[in-house]
């Protein structure tokens, strides 16, 4: 028992500490592909804008404070391993984490009660954190993925569920204008996540799953990703820019994540990621000790 | 406009203006046209959606005076220590909410800067017009960097309408970069864009579709 409760509260810290992490230090993969998107731009308050975001970033380190002032929601994708021993302790600790987290100013409460409008004041709530879990065959980790939802940069989050006759064209139509008419204000430079799939749930979530792949890698289904270039490209044409202000640079990337059809329907969801990307990748071993895959210099502390 | 006009803006020599609120003549935000940068000192007060709503459709008379000053569309994260007040981070949301209020709102109080993210509609613009008031975005996203230009937090008025949508009147230097984007001439910056956006995009989706479709 005292065994079991000892690994619940050292599971409790170190997610409380990932998540305080996730908070302040944007992961590798954004902070890389800021520095490559600054050098595209010409225009001055453009350039103007990039050095506000690498000034913040660098003092949010300093400080270890949040990043930005909205924290978000969190939201889990937990892949366990099937023979890891701790997938109880882990879910439990999650709450507690949460709460903990908040209580050190590391979140901002924002969870409010969709049905009495009364914020919960601790970033849990019904239903949150949101927790999605899948199976590793045969795996003794556990990989913990954690993205935190702003409100901003979800606004622009819509689904549709399209002929298959205008499948690609309706595809390409609905991402360039959800981008053009929502994105401006979401907080641009923007990662989108396409997810394509029989239904609007299916896409939906792998949208969102789309995001949390690593910024530079491609589906490796050769024909989304040339959708994927072709529309990062093209998106960043439509000249939005940083904040909306006018630029060369709208996207920081397109990701597509896709599940079978059915012969009748051709469900697209777009979930969009502001520039301050808040996502952390963490796999933790039966010892519960952990390696940090989207933070590769950081310690939990 | 087109973007590419836009970007030809010199910021240069422009660079390190700075606007002392309360602002008391016309002329310092006059020179003041799209895309440019400035940063304020002096005083901000922090109004957003619950503010905004009080004034105009409940009617309530504001605790403060806000002639001549900046109202910042942000929720703060702040922190009691000991008797003082500590913004830790504040940083913009989005000011298309508060567009359905800010004619009136400009009218009502004075307000001479109205600082926010995304950008706002015609009718905001109409009045920068008209009262001689700007619009500007303050980077989304950099709550720190914000929060860092905070010398004082000088007061908190409406706390009951709960942190983040109190009226917090802070003190500030050198704060910013805050980039221009409706004028005091009543032109639109943002709204260009996404009218620039909305034009281009019919081509964008045909040239995205062809290449797709090329072997």
């Amino acid at each position: 028992m005292s065994t079991a409760l000892n690994t619940e509260s050292r599971l409790t810290t170190l997610l409380s500490n990932f998540i305080n992490l996730v908070a302040v230090k944007l992961p590798d993969d954004t902070y890389k592909r800021l520095i490559e998107l600054r050098k595209r731009e010409i225009s001055p308050q453009a350039i103007f804008i990039y050095d506000a975001m690498f000034k913040n970033i660098e003092l949010a380190l300093q400080r270890k404070a949040p990043l930005c002032q909205d924290t978000g929601v969190l939201e889990f994708y937990i892949s366990f391993g099937e023979n890891f021993p701790y997938k109880s302790a882990l879910l439990k600790s999650i709450k507690e984490a949460t709460i903990r987290s908040t209580q050190l100013g590391f979140l901002r409460p924002n969870v409010v009660d969709s049905a009495t409008d009364k914020n919960t004041g601790n970033n849990v709530g019904p239903r949150l954190p949101w927790i999605e879990t899948e199976i590793i065959p045969d795996a003794n980790y556990t990989d913990v993925k954690l993205y935190l939802a702003g409100g901003g940069t979800s606004r622009p989050g819509r689904a549709t569920t399209l002929d298959p006759s205008v499948r690609w064209e309706g595809l390409i139509k609905f991402v360039v204008d959800t981008l053009s008419e929502y994105g401006p204000p979401a907080c641009p430079p923007l990662l989108v996540g396409v997810g394509i799939g029989a239904t609007i749930d299916i896409a939906a979530s792998l949208s969102k799953r789309a995001l949390l792949r690593p910024i530079g890698t491609r589906n490796e289904e050769p024909k989304i990703a040339k959708l994927e270039e072709i529309l990062e490209n093209e998106l960043n044409e439509l000249g939005i820019g940083p904040q909306g202000l006018g630029g060369r640079t709208s996207v920081m990337g397109v990701h597509i994540e896709y599940a079978g059809r059915h012969p009748a329907t051709f469900a697209v969801a777009v979930s969009t990621g502001c520039w301050a990307l808040r996502k952390g990748h963490m796999r933790i071993y039966q010892d519960l000790s952990y390696e940090l895959f989207s933070h590769r210099v950081d310690k939990l502390e | 406009m087109s973007s590419s006009v836009i970007g030809l803006i010199n910021l240069n020599e422009k660079e390190n203006i700075i606007v002392r609120t309360p602002v008391t003549d016309d002329a310092t935000l006059m020179s003041l046209k799209t895309g440019d940068v400035f940063y304020i000192t002096g005083t901000i007060v922090t109004a957003r959606d619950a503010v905004h709503e009080r004034v105009i459709v409940e009617g309530m008379k504001l605790p403060i005076d806000l002639k001549g000053l900046a109202i910042f569309h942000a929720g703060p994260v702040m922190v009691r220590e000991e008797d003082m007040w500590k913004c830790v981070s504040i940083g913009p949301t989005t000011s298309r909410r508060m567009e359905y209020f800010e004619y009136e709102f400009i009218e009502r109080t004075g307000v001479k800067i109205i600082i926010g993210k995304g950008g706002m509609g015609p009718k905001t613009a109409e009045a920068c017009k008209k009262y001689k008031a700007v619009y500007a975005i303050f980077p989304g996203g950099c709550g720190v960097l914000g929060a860092s230009a905070v010398k004082r937090v000088a007061g908190v008025e409406w706390l009951d309408l709960g942190v983040p949508e109190a009226l917090w009147i802070l003190e500030v230097e050198k704060f910013g970069p805050l980039i221009v984007a409706i004028d005091t001439y009543g032109n639109n910056l943002a709204d260009e864009i996404v009218n620039n956006a909305m034009r281009k995009r019919e081509s964008i989706v045909q040239e995205a579709l062809r290449r797709f479709s090329e072997k």
